[in-house]
């Protein structure tokens, strides 16, 4: 049945994640990995092209389609960048083959449980996707078994589950906000019935559970000053997984505070998400742009500007209308593509160097110049430049606060042109200079790179009129 | 109905006296039993839900908590202790004094902001979830004040227990998340039986503070 497409998007990376598990050999596994994902995405993709359905499990709007599109396609280019990356760590002993049978497995039920996440019309179920592909993700973060993966991981499990059991709080307060007009059962758990009835709902109830919510989803965007599990996550787990974690597992967890701030937004008398929201993700901005001065790690720098980057874009939402909401979502896909093709570049210029410290990675154009043009490349397009398509989403965001709040917009600005200086500093460093230390070859995939730098670079040209109108539907709901 | 609300804030009540009384342990052992003991309470609680609401769908999730967290975990973690022969003194960031100073402020934290809802339809759940919240609050408290890794996963799972007592507490909240929360906490008890093992393999210590060297930049 043609209106259930929504099963595939769930079926095929859990049913992939089973038959990873039974596979032995880690090439088959990563052949797999990448049709399983590929499938994934051209699911996502006629989800995209079909019909808006709100049923009874599943909820698909041009609101959440936006997220399951960048999900499937990021899972999808990752999972290419994946099979080389993780063919040069076995090669050079870094992780034995057995863990990699657990690892695409892994992979796949994770990407499986985001999309739950983004497609179930409960917000229980929700709750649970969220939850299980955060577990995951914790686990690959220790898969090195180092001492430093383990105490990420670690750092990463007790913040994570802070954030869960506050959400989860917070998730029974909307149920017992929706049960007086929904009636009690799985009704005052359903996204659309409880959108719906907002008006009718107890407004110092819902103020109760924004509160939860915003602290438990908000650890898991990211949000300084919950942020402190982000850049250890990052720095310290596979690469794959930090270009998944940036590009896709923040904004799913931005997905679930913006639905809730949805249902909130249908209840006047409640307390107004906006400022909340424009306060954390100023505070998140600043704080980030300025720490992303004293990194040492490259893979940890990037983690920082992940949180100066969610930062705007919760700044974005927080301010509200459908101009800066276009805006925020145009820079949630532009940051997600982005960010994960640094990750991408990063994971190899790692594996070259045979480190991730930033003062030992000098004069890659002279030892990889196609790594290198890539990955400055990229970094260009994370710091705003144009013509990339993260410049015209930043310029948006700046110029919509503008026209409503002078003043206000001046702190964004700042904030992005303070990351700016350092994200340029350390370019230069790593791109230009004596070379020095190890310069192994590897045989990087350049398909997802450049694949994700098109994209980025095509929206900054060029946004077709389809995907506008798209972007502005979606941002219309939003309210 | 006012006895089966009696009964209901007696038992959650009893957890809360539990959740100090977890705070303010020298051993771990003792630890470990006054875990045991809250998640037995926590058991009652929910098979008194599920009689009084007519929700036999409760007793799974009631038979869960004590069989799962009342007996076996319990069990496994004082093996685990006697076996690895660690720190049977429980170490702690701040003193017992303190600790108990900051819980009973977040106890009346709890209280203060379920007050706000305590009138309207929902005064029913307001006083289980008040003290749900208390229990909540105290297990991050403990994760807080406590270092050893296994006192750090009982400050966890008795967070744990006080969100299934909020979601008992909200009447006729489906199935589906009581499952999810058994559910959520066995992946939990997976991960963390992942990370005791590693960080014993690694440290020969499961004392957190060995890990707190590894923090900041890697070098």
């Amino acid at each position: 049945m043609i209106h259930e497409t929504y099963q595939f998007v769930v079926l095929i990376p859990y049913a992939a994640a089973l038959l990873l598990v039974a596979l032995p050999g880690y090439r088959t596994g990563a052949i797999v990995n990448v049709v399983a994902s590929g499938l994934t995405f051209a699911a996502g993709l006629w989800l995209v092209g079909g019909e808006r359905t709100v049923g009874h499990y599943a909820i698909v709007d041009e609101f959440n389609i936006v997220f399951i599109a960048i999900n499937t396609l990021v899972g999808f280019t990752t999972s290419i960048f994946s099979a080389s990356y993780i063919g040069h760590e076995i090669e050079t002993g870094r992780l034995p083959p057995n863990f990699v049978r657990f690892y695409h497995a892994m992979f796949q039920a994770m990407m499986g449980s985001m999309n739950v996440a983004l497609v179930a019309n409960n917000i229980g179920v929700m709750w649970v996707g969220l939850e299980i592909a955060t577990l995951i993700t914790v686990v690959m973060v220790g898969l090195y078994r180092t001492p430093q993966s383990i105490e990420a991981a670690w750092k990463y499990f007790i913040l994570a589950s802070v954030g869960i059991s506050l959400a989860f709080f917070g998730t029974i307060l909307i149920y017992l906000a929706g049960q007086p007009a929904l009636g009690e059962g799985v009704p005052a758990m359903t996204w659309s019935l409880l959108e719906a009835a907002a008006a009718k709902m107890d407004p110092a109830i819902l103020d109760l559970a924004f509160i939860f919510l915003l602290i438990g989803y908000g650890t898991k965007v990211g949000l300084a000053p919950l942020h402190a599990w982000l850049p250890d996550a990052h720095a310290e787990g596979p690469t794959p997984i930090s270009a998944v974690l940036s590009g896709l597992l923040l904004n799913v967890a931005l997905y679930a505070l913006l639905r809730f701030k949805m249902v909130i937004a249908g209840q006047p008398a409640a307390l107004d998400p906006g400022p909340v929201m424009i306060t954390m993700g100023l505070v998140s901005l600043i704080f980030a742009a300025f720490m992303l001065y004293q990194r040492r790690d490259i893979k940890r720098l990037f983690a920082y500007s992940s949180i100066e980057h969610m930062g705007l874009i919760v700044f974005a939402f927080g301010m509200g209308g459908p101009l800066a909401n276009f805006a925020g979502l145009l820079h949630m896909a532009m940051h997600s593509l982005t960010k994960s093709g640094i990750f991408f570049a990063v994971g190899h210029i790692a594996q070259a160097k045979g480190t991730q410290r930033i003062a030992e990675i000098t004069g890659l154009s002279e030892t990889h110049p196609r790594l290198a043009v890539a990955f400055a490349l990229a970094v260009l397009a994370i710091c705003g430049m144009p013509p990339f398509g993260v410049f015209a989403s930043e310029f948006l965001i700046l110029t919509t606060t503008f026209a409503r709040e002078p003043w206000l917009a001046l702190l964004p600005a700042f904030g992005l042109l303070v990351a700016f200086g350092a994200l340029l500093m350390r370019l230069q460093g790593t791109i230009f200079g004596e070379p020095t230390g190890a310069a192994h070859p590897v045989k990087a995939s350049f398909v997802p790179i450049i694949m994700h730098l098109l994209l980025v670079l095509t929206a900054g040209i060029y946004l077709p009129a389809a995907l506008v109108a798209w972007f502005r539907r979606a941002a219309e709901l939003l309210g | 109905m006012n006895e089966v609300y009696d009964i209901s804030h007696l038992l959650a009540g009893v957890m809360l006296v539990t959740s100090f009384a977890l705070l303010y342990q020298e051993r771990i052992a003792s630890v470990l039993n006054a875990f045991a003991a809250q998640s037995i309470t926590l058991a009652l609680a929910v098979a008194w839900a599920a009689w009084s609401q007519d929700r036999p769908d409760l007793f799974i999730t009631a038979l869960i908590a004590l069989t799962l967290k009342g007996i076996i975990i319990p069990v496994a973690l004082h093996r685990t202790v006697t076996r690895l022969g660690i720190h049977r003194e429980v170490e702690k960031v701040v003193g017992v004094g303190i600790a108990l100073m900051v819980g009973l402020a977040l106890t009346g934290l709890a209280q203060a902001l379920l007050m706000k809802v305590a009138h309207g339809p929902l005064s029913y759940a307001s006083e289980q979830l008040a003290l749900a919240l208390a229990i909540i609050l105290l297990g991050f408290l403990m994760m807080i004040v406590r270092r050893n890794a296994v006192t750090q996963v009982v400050g966890f799972m008795s967070m744990e227990n006080g969100l299934i007592l909020a979601a008992t507490g909200a009447r006729g909240m489906p199935l589906v998340v009581e499952v999810s929360v058994a559910f959520s906490v066995l992946i939990a008890l997976f991960v963390f039986a992942v990370f005791v093992f590693r960080i014993r393999e690694r440290f020969d210590t499961i004392d957190i503070e060995a890990l707190d060297r590894m923090r900041g930049d890697r070098r």
